[in-house]
């Protein structure tokens, strides 16, 4: 029996295959979540079976927002359960989780491998990818335009916390002739800041692993180490982590 | 349903607009309440109450107002509901829970405003709520600023009565209440023309001690191993006592109690073995709000608990009977209405934190979920020390906000979905 993991969030879908022995990841897939979850799923299956396996020789387990959308899934978990299983595995069994997500960012306490607390930012997108994302647009940029450009500028305030109100400073501050570099580069710092701010509300340790879309991101690890005044750990297949835990978990 | 199109007229409602209430609430009550399973049949008697919320208990309060009756509404379980029924008028509750209201009252309020309160005044002025219509004084309270600025506005419509609320619980803050209660007393006595003697006002007490002794019992079998009824049914129960009469529902709440003496002698459980068990704190779920119970029960977990002004603070403590003149009963309504009810109204307020903790362990809790609606501030500050002291005491608590809408249903399933996991790992 070989073990699938499937995270439909909201941006991007992923998902694992894992051993018989669940220690290794024999393949990843990662695309964009579309605007249908049940297509994705679709193409999820197919390419799951494309690997050379029947369904009948898997066991999979789905999550994130689109879970429900998964008819041929074995059972479903949440996203938090899920990241934190795959955050152990991927980074060891002490960690305060850090999952920034399209829609949501979330910080999982994890204590010898168990899910202990969470806490979810709220309704507003403040502290989210949608954030950067949103920014990115106004800018006429893609997401990895916008991270490149960032790279390159100072660090400026953006001080609106609310999506919407922030969307109109850059705009004033576009107005202003502020360079892009520097406006791109106050945008980052602001999510950190948010991020930094959801953290603090808990009861966690410095052990802090990033998972999800931004563990490739240099300058937001680089600038989350500098406002947690500890260094923030990552490997490249923490988007994964949300998949991999929902393998790992299947019972 | 029986046709009360008549009577809604005559009270001046907004029928045409009340229609699209009556064509929504069946479905929703269908999903959320006749989907579970092996309900006791007592439920039955609350199952028709609320199929005509709007027509038998309003019907009843016409029927009085006909033979010269007066009828009192209120907002808040620090009121005490003895002194209208000592003077004769009947009393009810008005908080509501529906989203169907709140664009109603955002039109007079600002949208940070918590949407009980935003429902209620949308109820009164879209006049789609036969209670609001027949209420004859409304009585309201300035325990939260919400509230208290609220009232200046609905008074523009409706006859309101405003009680000064204490903030503290000196000695001093007891004298006050007393005699806030002292010319409420006066105050309805003037409505009705009844003069209220000791002899009714201590019926009253003995009255209304049942209908909390009857709930009483209820919540005592939400402590077994093997929960006999759902969450979702108490809080319907709870939801109706506020505006029932006070006679019957005490004896329904009575009857279903037998049933369920026998459910718990074959250890009969709605709960899987699996459930994991859950004690509610915050604010008030006003009727229709089934919300927070629906998305914990349909995800497994078991609502056993709610220190809520729509649970436990409602009837966990009986009145003194034990007064004989006015001025001593007025003193136990004082003991039990101020002395009893931890609200986030008040400073400080860490008997709240002390009844949470004990709760949970009576109800043996496997966690805490702390549910505040949207833009209470008193409630969500005082979050922190719900979350901080119980993580101290080692009980497994999460917070949420959420208002009258559906928006969030999907981000609450998560939250709650991911306690429940965490609970049982
Ligand atoms: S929450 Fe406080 S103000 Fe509201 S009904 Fe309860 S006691 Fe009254
Ligand atoms: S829930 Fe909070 S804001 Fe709303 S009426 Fe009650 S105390 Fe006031």
């Amino acid at each position: 029996m070989l073990y699938a993991g499937i995270d439909i969030g909201s941006t991007a879908a992923k998902a694992v295959l894992l051993n018989e022995e669940r220690n290794k990841i024999l393949a990843r897939s990662l695309m964009p979540s579309g605007w249908n979850s049940k297509e994705t799923a679709e193409d999820i299956l197919t390419w799951l079976l494309s690997l050379g396996y029947s369904k009948d020789e898997l066991k999979i387990v789905a999550t994130g927002y689109g879970r429900v959308s998964v008819p041929y899934a074995d059972s479903t978990l949440t996203e938090i359960t899920c990241h934190g299983k795959g955050a152990s595995f991927l980074g060891g069994n002490d960690l305060t989780v850090i999952d920034i997500g399209g829609q949501d960012t979330k910080v999982i306490l994890l204590k010898n491998g168990r899910v202990i607390d969470f806490v979810m930012n709220d309704k507003c997108s403040a502290g989210t990818g949608k954030f950067l994302e949103v920014m990115a647009n106004r800018m006429g940029l893609t997401l990895s335009e916008f991270f490149t450009l960032a790279e390159k500028g100072r660090d400026i305030k953006i001080s609106s916390m609310c999506t919407v109100f922030a969307e109109s400073e850059i705009v004033s501050l576009m107005g202003l002739g502020t360079p892009r570099e520097d406006i791109a580069c106050g945008a980052v710092g602001s999510v950190v800041a948010k991020v930094a701010t959801l953290i603090s509300r808990k009861n966690h340790t410095e052990n802090y692993f990033l998972t999800g879309g931004f563990c490739e991101s240099a300058l937001l690890i680089r600038k989350l180490s500098e406002v947690l005044g500890s260094e923030v750990k990552t490997v490249p297949d923490a988007r994964f982590a949300g998949a991999i835990g929902a393998a790992l978990l299947w019972k | 349903m029986a046709d009360y199109h008549k009577m809604w007229e005559a009270l001046g409602m907004d029928v045409k607009t009340h229609d699209l209430l009556c064509e929504a609430l069946p479905g929703a009550f269908g999903d959320v309440y006749l989907s579970q399973e092996n309900r006791p049949e007592g439920m039955d008697y609350f199952n028709m109450v609320v199929a005509e919320i709007h027509g038998i208990r309003p019907a009843e309060l016409v029927e009085h107002k006909k033979n010269g009756g007066k009828v009192v509404g209120t907002f808040c379980i620090h009121v005490p509901d003895e002194i209208p029924v000592a003077a004769g008028a009947i009393a009810t509750g008005l908080c509501s829970g529906s989203q169907f209201w709140v664009p109603g009252g955002e039109k007079k309020l600002p949208a940070a405003t918590c949407p009980l309160i935003k429902a209620s005044l949308g109820a009164r002025f879209d006049r789609t709520c036969p209670f609001f219509r027949l209420a004859d004084m409304f009585v309201g309270e300035n325990t939260c600023d919400g509230k208290k600025k609220a009232w200046e506005i609905l008074a523009e419509d409706a006859p309101m009565y405003i009680m000064d609320i204490p903030q503290m619980k000196r000695p001093k803050d007891y004298a006050h209440w007393e005699d806030e209660i002292h010319g409420y007393l006066k105050k309805c006595e003037e409505l009705t023309g009844n003069k209220v003697t000791p002899a009714k006002l201590r019926e009253a007490i003995i009255l209304l001690n049942k209908k909390r002794k009857a709930l009483q019992r209820l919540a005592e079998f939400r402590k077994l191993d093997n929960v006999p009824i759902s969450g979702k049914d108490v809080l319907l129960i709870t939801q109706i006592a506020f505006y029932d009469d006070p006679a019957r529902i005490t004896a329904m709440i009575n009857k279903l109690c037998d049933e369920l003496d026998e459910r718990a002698k074959n250890n009969v459980s709605v709960f899987p073995k699996s459930a994991k068990r859950i004690l509610l704190t915050g604010t008030p779920l006003s009727i229709p709000n089934w919300k927070v119970h629906h998305i914990i029960e349909t995800l497994g977990g078991a609502v056993v608990c709610e220190e809520m002004c729509t649970g436990i603070r409602y009837y966990e403590k009986c009145v003194d009977e034990s007064g004989s003149t006015i001025d001593e009963m007025i003193h136990n309504l004082t003991e039990r209405y101020m002395g009893a009810i931890h609200c986030a109204c008040f400073t400080p307020n860490f008997e709240r934190i002390d009844d949470i903790k004990r709760l949970a362990k009576e109800y043996k809790a496997d966690g805490v979920i702390d549910v505040n609606l949207k833009f209470c501030n008193i409630y969500d500050t005082e979050g922190y020390f719900v979350e901080r002291e119980l993580n101290n005491a080692g009980i497994p608590v999460l917070g949420i906000e959420t208002d009258y809408t559906d928006q969030d249903a999907e981000q609450l399933k998560t939250r709650i979905g991911a306690f429940l996991e965490m609970l049982g790992n």
